[in-house]
């Protein structure tokens, strides 16, 4: 995949933040299982389908490990994280959400998590108060406690910002949230492959990323269901449905488990190498990029957090970012331009987007030496006219 | 003035001259200084055109019993784009407009080196300039 060339110039893929691409190790069970272990989980009392059924719950039990949690039970597959968070936001605010109440998030969410929260908001009557972030792109924490009160029913926040790269001091604002009583979900779509995530230390109510659902225990059990359909009931007639008991209540239907397997596969490679390491090598990546954008004089790097992860949002001056983004892309080089899903940030600084690199294990310091000759050459191109 | 089809074949031949898209996409830079630039008082919402990424404003004048487009964008690609289509489909009767297959944007391979996004940008333009040419069509066979 990586090694590819596109118009015949090596790739370069900055677009980790997107989607990253496999190891062979993940690609290898997802096809193995696709040719030969493929049945229905839960359902058949034949080998096939015991053997996928015990392939899904191992999976599940590595990202409990993944994550510490303590049950296997608080672990959810989901479609991804968006479909992560909307279940949420439907189950949670079915049982806790009334007119009136609160529910804060933070300037720099994704879409994923504002527009859900939006819906329910608009749903219930409730009302959604955001905590800004300064010009660097750090979260001001210290106004936290000022949009707290006894209407506030949760705090739902990113741990990386897919935009800004900031990584949140989520332990620290976890704490201060529960000191007044109030339950905190952690998007960790951005997260979740480059730094050490231990539920039990953070000591969040919930936890999204890629596939998965985590929620403590005592409030999935309180949770309704969010879809309804096979596997999630208990007992069905036409009068009353009672459920299934965690995690397969929230599990209607046939769940994809071959991508749940994969995504097992995807968290074993990554603890073989390392997260500290993997965290390492990244933060080398990110030193090298920005001195190299700082170079220039002329390049403006949004995001300015003294904690920040691999992902450089940047314009360059002068230059609309498509007609860089379009070069960039002649010249074999993949970066994302536009939003990237977060409009409120780029209101935040009036402007309608950037081009935006994410790098990660599989990038190297030549591939962004390479990238900031393409840089050199948007310039010569633009320019002159 | 030249036949569409003729003006057409034109652009086909100055593409052709190309190997690569990194030197079209200069000539493209080239041709957006070419563009017959819009009144900047009419820069505004009123005339932008939906469906592109970067903005484009589009008016269309009538003159003779032909339209007369100006055009600008904030991003100068683009304004190459609609410079070519400008080239081609301005200083037209609405009926030439209507009737305008368009192929060179196929030809010259314009639609395939645009991402999905913006080849819809494109059809987005295409689709401003020919509600321009019917509604004047329109107005020409209502004063008639």
């Amino acid at each position: 995949m990586l090694s590819q060339k596109v118009y015949d110039k090596p790739l370069v893929y900055f677009d980790s933040g997107a989607t990253a691409q496999k190891p062979r190790q993940v690609i290898e069970v997802v096809n193995r299982y696709h040719s030969e272990l493929n049945s229905s989980i839960h359902r058949g009392v034949h080998f096939l389908s015991d053997q996928a059924t015990q392939a899904y719950e191992n999976a599940r039990e590595v990202v409990r490990k993944f994550i510490n949690a303590v049950h296997s039970y608080e672990i959810i597959f989901t479609s991804g994280t968006t479909m992560s968070i909307n279940m949420l936001a439907f189950s949670f605010g079915e049982n806790y959400i009334k007119e009136g109440d609160e529910i804060i998030i933070t300037e720099m969410e994704h879409h994923a998590n504002i527009v859900p929260w939006q819906m329910l908001c608009n749903r219930k009557k409730a009302l959604l108060k955001v905590l800004p972030f300064d010009d660097r792109g750090v979260l001001m924490v210290e106004k936290l406690t000022e949009l707290f009160n006894e209407k506030t029913k949760l705090l739902t926040l990113t741990h990386i910002s897919n935009t800004l790269g900031t990584i949140n001091p989520i332990k620290e604002i976890i704490k201060q949230a529960h000191k007044a009583g109030i339950p905190v979900m952690i998007d960790a779509a951005q997260s979740i492959q480059h730094a050490s995530i231990d539920v039990q230390d953070l000591d969040c109510d919930f936890l999204v990323f890629s596939g998965i659902l985590y929620g403590k225990e005592k409030y999935l059990e309180a949770l309704p269901p969010y879809q309804g359909g096979g596997d999630m009931v208990d007992l069905v007639t036409f009068e009353k449905t009672t459920y299934n008991v965690l995690p397969f209540k929230f599990e209607a239907g046939t769940t994809n488990y071959i991508g749940a397997v994969g995504l097992a596969a995807a968290l074993e490679y990554i603890s073989g190498l390392g997260l500290n390491e993997i965290a390492a090598y990244e933060k080398e990546l990110l030193a090298h990029f920005t001195k190299k954008l700082n170079e220039f004089g002329d390049v403006t790097i949004y995001g300015q957090s003294p904690q920040k992860s691999c992902i450089i949002s940047f314009l360059i001056d002068n230059i609309h970012m498509h007609d860089a983004g379009m070069v960039f892309d002649k010249l074999g080089i993949a970066v994302r331009v536009g939003s990237h899903c977060a409009q409120p940030v780029w209101q935040h600084f009036g402007i309608d987007g950037s081009l935006r690199a994410s790098l990660t294990m599989y990038n190297t310091t030549e591939e962004i030496d390479y990238f900031c000759t393409a840089i050199n050459k948007v310039k010569s191109m633009f320019r002159t006219s | 003035m030249a036949p569409i089809q003729e003006t057409e074949q034109e652009i086909i031949d100055e593409f052709m001259v190309f190997d690569d898209w990194m030197d079209r996409y200069n000539y493209l830079i080239e041709l957006s200084k070419q563009l017959p630039e819009i009144d900047p008082k009419l820069k505004n919402n009123d005339y932008l055109i939906r469906g592109c990424q970067s903005r484009v404003w589009l008016n269309a004048e009538f003159h003779d019993g032909k339209i007369v487009f100006t055009a600008d964008s904030d991003a100068i690609i683009t304004k190459g784009i609609i410079a070519l289509l400008i080239r081609v489909l301005s200083n037209r009767t609405p009926k030439e407009i209507m009737e305008a297959k368009l192929d060179f944007i196929e030809t010259i391979g314009l639609k395939q080196n645009l991402s999905p996004t913006r080849a819809n940008g494109l059809l987005s333009m295409i689709k401003q300039i020919r509600l321009y040419a019917l509604a004047y069509d329109a107005k020409e066979k209502k004063n008639n």
